[in-house]
């Protein structure tokens, strides 16, 4: 059943990409067609998780390659609250190719079947993963909504003649909806790290490359909500949100070996 | 009944012509009924008469009468068009295909209100309701009116793109003259707040300050208020910059801040735009941009074409259905009519049934008549689609024997 779920939701995100890419060129139907894809791939991603839920009855998701599969959930999932407006289909662009690509890397890793139910206990799974791929997730997004807001204001800056014929969100939207979500992903990634540090001590096991590297990453996270209430937003701040994704990528790709093992 | 337009456009009359026939709401509405089932659409750039009729040449002569009485020359600037080619028209207009400036929203609600208090009857309801809604569609289905067509919309447009809702946003004017004015008046539509006006005169500075609620300062004292606004529109005669970048780096506190210059020469340093934050938009830049989307507007409007002739299309199969329908009501009458005496006949062999058989024989009958009967509705709904509804109607009403009880 899982497997059966899995096809629907890439298929449907996949459209969605090409819809996106279509409407970038020739805005309309293509663009609409691509919502479509998104909320139909979603809820079909929604049942996959929920019949991987079922199977295992508990938190399937402890694995690389499952957090992997939630981690495209919640992306997707935070794009789909403002993100099917029309001003926000050229952010759909970034988005559903991703989503659809990381789907697939999870399902070649395993991710999207059942039987890899991990030994921790459900509690500390969805404390510890869950906040922690929350957080990713809106961190994802802002980086999104930074690199949008950077192209949107190189536009303005080569003043464009195109620039008024392509809704887009202004530069105030992007900004102000990149500071929110980013307000809300610290937090997040705050109880998630101080969860997973408290079982670690309470183990007695070492602090591992992959924590070090969230701590940094928690840093750069925290320093981009201090400088914005410093007043030093714009530009300057989404320059800190791409570095910001860049110990994302490395956190979410380049890590999880040392610590899933 | 057929349909009837009369009327002219700025396509086919200057100005001085136009403004002879403009009507307003309460004249347009006493023509409107003068002419007994019409609709008169009378805007800055048209005025048109809608006549249904069943006589559509003395409808005609009747509407070009009207508007001749009101300026006789315009005679010669009217276009006389009828049935489908009208509902084409009227659904065009609608759509802001046939305006000044392609894809203009205002039309929309013209005809809303000329539909409103015009005198329709069938025809005329069903031809506006169906422009209406074609003009939505076109809306919603193609971006033939999300961009700007003016250096003003462009300059507010700009301005939504670094502020978005422009709710409150503050607006500073440099210039007291009538560019500013038009600018200013299109950032007010979208809700900004015109805080400031400065003008080398300050008795002009003054006049155009109180009628915006905003407060007056001297040309010196701009780069005090840079602190607090959002938008700069600067439109003077100053052969000079009247603001540089110096003075905007130093008085506006690391705020983004939107330059628009539409004065020629330039009033603002060009050195502006190169501040971090800032963003400046000469009159260049702005016909630039206005350029563009009358293009994109051009390009949509090939989309927008299609959408109204299939909805011209529905409207001709419509009209056309009104030829047969009261032949296919009377054919239908009969044979029900027939259905009904036979059954009455047979009562007393039908007496000895029970009540579901004699259900099951009405159900029977009514069936046979409606198989017998849907061919040739089919066949006369399409005819008269191509045109020959009429022939048909008559040959059905004569082999029937329809409306000769009557007689």
């Amino acid at each position: 059943m899982a497997e059966f779920l899995f096809w629907p939701a890439l298929l449907f995100y996949g459209e969605a990409a090409v819809g996106y890419l279509g409407d970038a060129r020739r805005p309309g139907f293509a663009g609409n067609a691509a919502t479509w894809g998104v909320r139909l791939g979603w809820l079909a991603q929604t049942a996959l998780l929920g019949v991987q839920a079922a199977r295992e009855d508990g938190f399937p998701w402890g694995t690389w390659a499952g957090s992997l599969n939630l981690f495209v959930w919640l992306v997707v999932g935070a794009y789909l609250i403002w993100g099917c407006r029309k001003p926000y289909r050229l952010l759909g662009l970034a988005v559903m190719p991703l989503a659809a690509a990381l789907l697939i890397v999870s399902r070649a890793g395993g991710g999207t079947g059942v039987g890899h139910r991990s030994h921790y206990s459900n509690l500390f799974l969805v404390l510890h993963v869950g906040l922690v791929l929350v957080a990713f997730a809106g961190f994802t997004l802002a980086a999104a909504l930074s690199a949008l807001y950077l192209w949107q204001e190189r536009r303005l800056k080569q003043r464009a003649a195109t620039i008024l014929r392509r809704p887009a969100p202004s530069l105030a939207t992007l900004d102000r909806l990149a500071g929110r979500t980013v307000a809300v992903s610290v937090p997040a990634l705050t109880l998630g790290i101080a969860v997973g540090i408290a079982r670690l001590w309470s183990d007695g096991e070492r602090i591992d490359a992959l924590v070090v590297a969230t701590l940094v990453t928690w840093v750069v996270w925290a320093a981009y909500l201090v400088l914005r209430a410093t007043g030093l937003n714009g530009r300057r701040s989404a320059y800190v949100a791409l570095v910001g994704f860049v110990l994302v990528v490395v956190v979410r790709l380049a890590l999880p070996a040392v610590h899933f093992s | 009944m057929r349909l009837v337009l009369v009327g002219t456009s700025h396509h086919h009359a200057p100005i001085e012509l136009r403004e002879r026939v403009a009507l307003d709401a309460e004249h347009a509405t006493a023509l409107a009924q003068q002419l007994g089932e019409a609709v008169c659409l009378s805007t800055c750039n048209r005025t048109e008469l809608y006549v249904a009729a069943e006589d559509a040449e003395d409808a005609e002569a009747r509407a070009v009468e009207v508007l001749a009485a009101l300026e006789p020359q315009v005679e010669h600037a009217l276009y006389r068009l009828h049935d489908q080619a009208a509902a084409l028209h009227l659904f065009r207009v609608a759509a802001g295909l046939d305006s000044l400036v392609p894809g203009e929203g205002e039309i929309l609600g013209q005809v809303r209100a000329a539909h409103e208090t015009g005198t329709p009857g069938l025809l005329l309801d069903r031809v506006f309701r169906q422009a209406l809604h074609a003009g939505r569609k076109v809306r919603a289905q193609t971006a033939i009116g999300e961009s700007p067509a003016s250096v003003a919309s462009a300059a507010a447009a700009l301005a939504e793109q670094v502020f978005g809702d422009l709710d409150g946003r503050t607006i500073l004017l440099i210039g007291a003259g009538k560019i500013s004015e038009q600018a200013a008046r299109n950032l007010l539509t979208r809700r900004a707040r015109i805080a400031f006006v400065a003008n080398r005169t300050s008795a002009n500075a003054t006049e155009l300050a109180e009628r915006f609620g905003a407060k007056a300062i001297p040309l010196e004292r701009i780069g005090e208020q840079l602190a607090e606004a959002d938008v700069v529109v600067s439109s003077t005669s100053s052969p000079g910059y009247v603001l540089d970048a110096a003075t905007v780096e130093q008085a506006r506190r690391g705020r983004q801040l939107l330059f628009i210059d539409l004065a020629v020469p330039r009033d603002l340093d060009p050195a502006i735009h190169d501040l971090d934050g800032c963003y400046l938009y000469d009159i260049d830049d702005l016909e630039a941009i206005v350029s563009e989307t009358l293009a994109g507007r051009r390009g949509e409007a090939v989309r927008a074409e299609a959408i109204v002739a299939t909805e011209a299309e529905k409207f001709h199969e419509w009209q056309a259905s009104l030829d047969v329908v009261p032949a296919i009501a009377s054919l239908r009458a009969h044979a029900e009519e027939i259905r009904e005496a036979e059954l009455r006949k047979a009562e007393g062999l039908l007496g000895r049934l029970d009540d579901g058989e004699r259900r099951a024989v009405e159900s029977i009958t009514a069936q046979i008549v409606n198989k017998l009967l849907h061919l040739p509705t089919v066949r006369m709904k399409q005819a008269a689609v191509s045109a020959d509804g009429v022939i048909y109607a008559e040959a059905v009403r004569h082999l029937f024997g329809l409306g000769e009880d009557e007689h």
